[in-house]
């Protein structure tokens, strides 16, 4: 199998003190790699090494089959172009100025533009969707505009791989998925490797072919997203415990309320959701029921909630189940009942409701329902 | 639309290159023209064209107007280039070789010079002098240098630029304090910075040295532009960013110290210039604006100098005084922008 681009026991740093070592990744042409991992573990400084920006401490980098030492920074340049995390301050400089700069290594002795540059850099211009701001001032844009400048650049160098240093900051929801579809987009049309790094990692794991883990001092793993994602991986990585991230819909739960229930929310179908974050907001402490596992309210619930009153999916409501949330109903000084899809599987759940009625606790949380259908 | 935009650009370009020529060319006329000895404008042309050397008007325009408005011109512009140079190094439209005490260590290195020329073997040539010169302002760029490593935020480093150029007064004022009154006669109107006294020699020195280093500068127009993204982009585009940077201090130091070598330390022209020039070209791409920043330096020390001569004749002014005069109020005003910007 012929690699696009290759580390072979690479080991970076600065001041000769080796951060990583023993870096050893191979990537296919028209693939998309992705360093994920905590702040300041070293993901820059890989991309910053193998982008002959940092001399690497030992082991070596390829490009195709070419060692990257042994190549200038000219003949590097048509190769491999990067978008970095450093903020450029080009005094006076409009955008299109900025993106022909992109054209640098084609370009005669004095760099003058030839049409094919210029019809070349109007397409990478509109295909990052800022033609319109060509005769802006670069210094003038927001910094989510400015992003998609040095992008575009780096896209008219037409290099055969792209590193990308973090291109999603200062991005909006909008141009970041706009953003990497693009990169989907290029990676399948001009065949280009890329190899990035991203802070969002649900959207490392919808884009990457493959990810690279990146923990302090070390390689924790380099696969498929399907392999890496799994939970022991990504706690290990982030150092993070219990519930806080979710790996299935990739979003990120605050800690749970340290305090003793004093509610019961009785929900399903979603309607749960904005409550539970509301409580967890609030500091109070809650237990969350009758769930089944495929409901989607559990997955925030096994989160937040202190107790999930849990029956199995897609049969009747267990009478265990019923008397299990009884006696959190007692420990509770209130039951919130949301919006609520109930058919012949979960009908026993009035049982539950008449008794909190009884009980005087029920009130009722109409209104704030996380989707309607 | 596409071109229509390019186009906008390259019109402008050229209209302010029209402006500049045209003050130029009046320029010319005027440093020509005006003077303590009156020559009509027939007489002028008669003197210029006929090549007329042997009368007094003759001698006045030939032997001392021409060859100090030539001068002026030169070294105007190369003051202008090595701002220019300094500004792209530094990243910083402050930057010149004025502040960050380029010119004070070749004042330095030149007192000192021509101390112990004057005493040994009675004269000072200006082959010596600019030797001298290129030797204070690469001590004092070397200062500069190592504390640009150590300090990252430009307004410490001016300051410490600053701080240098004190030192370098310092050690020349020392110096002449106890140099003999003979081995200085010439330092004192020197230091103070003036185009008197240019003759075609100077002006010959001059225009070779300061034409080879702009046409250098020029060809190197291309990885002035990528460094101005940037060390890190410069790099990733092909810059060797080791070698241009070692370039890039090495010309602008060779200018500043062709400039006082000739014309002592002269302020402001090197950062008020390059400024006004970018503005008025809306651009900073240095195939436009080496050029225009050469020839608006020119322009600019050719009209300072002729305030210089003319405006309290016989009495004339330092350069200095009259570049400040005019440059330090455009430095005020960048300073403003700035921190406009910053907040």
């Amino acid at each position: 199998m012929e690699y696009r681009f290759e580390t072979k026991e690479l080991s970076v740093g600065y001041h000769k003190k080796p951060l990583i070592s023993n870096i050893s990744v191979s990537i296919a042409p028209g693939e998309i790699v992705t360093l994920i991992g905590p702040n300041g573990a070293g993901k820059s400084t890989i991309l910053k090494s193998v982008a002959k920006q940092l001399q690497p401490l030992g082991g070596s980098v390829y490009i195709g089959k070419d060692a990257m030492e042994k190549m200038s920074y000219r003949e590097l340049s048509g190769r491999m172009a990067v978008v970095l995390t450093e903020r450029i301050s080009p005094e006076l400089m409009q955008v299109f100025d900025v993106v022909a700069m992109g054209r640098y290594p084609y370009t005669n002795r004095l760099g003058v533009l030839r049409t094919e540059d210029e019809n070349k850099i109007w397409q990478a211009m509109e295909l990052v969707g800022i033609s319109n701001l060509a005769k802006r001032e670069y210094e003038t844009l927001s910094d989510g505009q400015k992003q998609r400048v040095l992008l575009a650049r780096a896209i008219c160098q037409e290099p055969e791989v792209l590193v990308l240093d973090e291109p999603t900051s200062f991005l909006d929801i909008h141009y970041k998925v706009q953003l990497l579809s693009l990169l989907r987009k290029m990676v399948a049309e001009k065949n280009m490797t890329i190899l990035m790094t991203l802070h969002e990692i649900d959207l490392a794991q919808k884009i990457s072919d493959k990810i690279l883990c990146v923990r302090e001092n070390e390689i924790m793993g380099f696969g498929t997203p399907e392999e890496i994602f799994e939970r022991e991986t990504i706690k290990k990585l982030y150092g993070i415990s219990g519930e806080v991230y979710n790996l299935s819909f990739g979003s990120v739960e605050m800690p749970r309320a340290n305090a003793e229930a004093t509610v019961f929310v009785i929900s399903n179908g979603g309607s749960g959701i904005p409550i539970y974050r509301k409580l967890q907001r609030e500091g109070i402490g809650f237990y969350a029921g009758i769930l089944s596992v495929t409901d989607v309210d559990y997955q925030v619930a096994k989160s937040l909630a202190n107790e999930v009153v849990l029956t199995r999916p897609f049969e009747k409501i267990s009478q265990e189940s019923i008397e299990r949330a009884r006696a959190l109903v007692d420990e509770c000084e209130e039951v919130l009942l949301c919006e609520l899809y109930t058919g012949s599987g979960n009908e026993k759940i009035n049982e539950l409701i008449d008794y909190a009625r009884t009980q005087g606790k029920l009130r009722e949380q109409k209104g704030l329902v996380w989707q309607k259908y | 639309m596409k071109r229509e935009t390019r186009q906008e650009n390259k019109i402008r370009y050229g209209m302010v290159f029209a402006i500049m020529i045209f003050l130029m060319v009046l320029m010319v006329v005027l440093n020509i023209n005006i003077g303590s000895v009156p020559i009509s404008l027939k007489e002028i042309g008669k003197i210029i064209f006929g090549r007329e050397t042997e009368s007094v008007a003759g001698r006045i325009i030939w032997q001392i107007r021409l060859p100090r408005m030539v001068m002026a011109a030169i070294l105007g512009g190369a003051l202008s280039l090595s701002g220019f140079l300094l500004q792209t190094y530094f990243n910083n439209p402050i930057a010149g070789p004025y502040i960050l005490g380029i010119s004070s260590g070749a004042k330095m290195t030149v007192a000192l010079t021509m101390i112990v020329f004057m005493r040994n073997y009675g004269y000072a040539s200006s082959g010596i002098l600019i030797v001298a010169a290129f030797a204070g302002s690469l001590i004092a760029v070397t200062f500069v240098l190592y504390l640009s490593k150590r300090i990252h935020n430009m307004s410490v480093l001016l300051i410490g630029g600053i701080m240098i150029s004190y030192i370098c007064s310092a050690i020349t004022d020392f110096v002449v304090t106890f140099a003999e009154d003979a081995d200085i006669v010439n330092l004192h109107g020197w230091s103070l910075g003036s185009f008197s006294g240019m003759d075609w020699g100077n002006c010959l020195v001059a225009a070779v040295m300061v034409g080879v280093i702009f046409v250098i500068t020029f060809l190197l127009s291309k990885p002035i532009g990528a460094y101005q993204l940037g060390e890190s982009y410069a790099k990733s585009m092909g810059v060797n960013v080791k070698i241009f940077r070692v370039a890039l201090i090495l010309l602008s130091s060779l200018l500043s110290a062709c400039v006082t070598a000739f014309a002592g330390p002269i302020s402001f022209v090197g950062i008020a210039v390059p400024h006004l020039v970018k503005r008025g070209l809306n651009t900073s791409r240095p195939l436009v604006v080496i050029p225009a920043t050469f020839l608006g330096g020119g322009v600019f020390c050719m009209f300072c100098d002729l305030i210089a001569r003319t405006m309290f004749a016989p009495t004339e002014l330092n350069i200095s005084t009259v570049t400040a005069f005019f440059g330090a109020p455009v430095v005020i005003v960048l300073l403003l922008r700035r921190s406009g910007r910053a907040n």
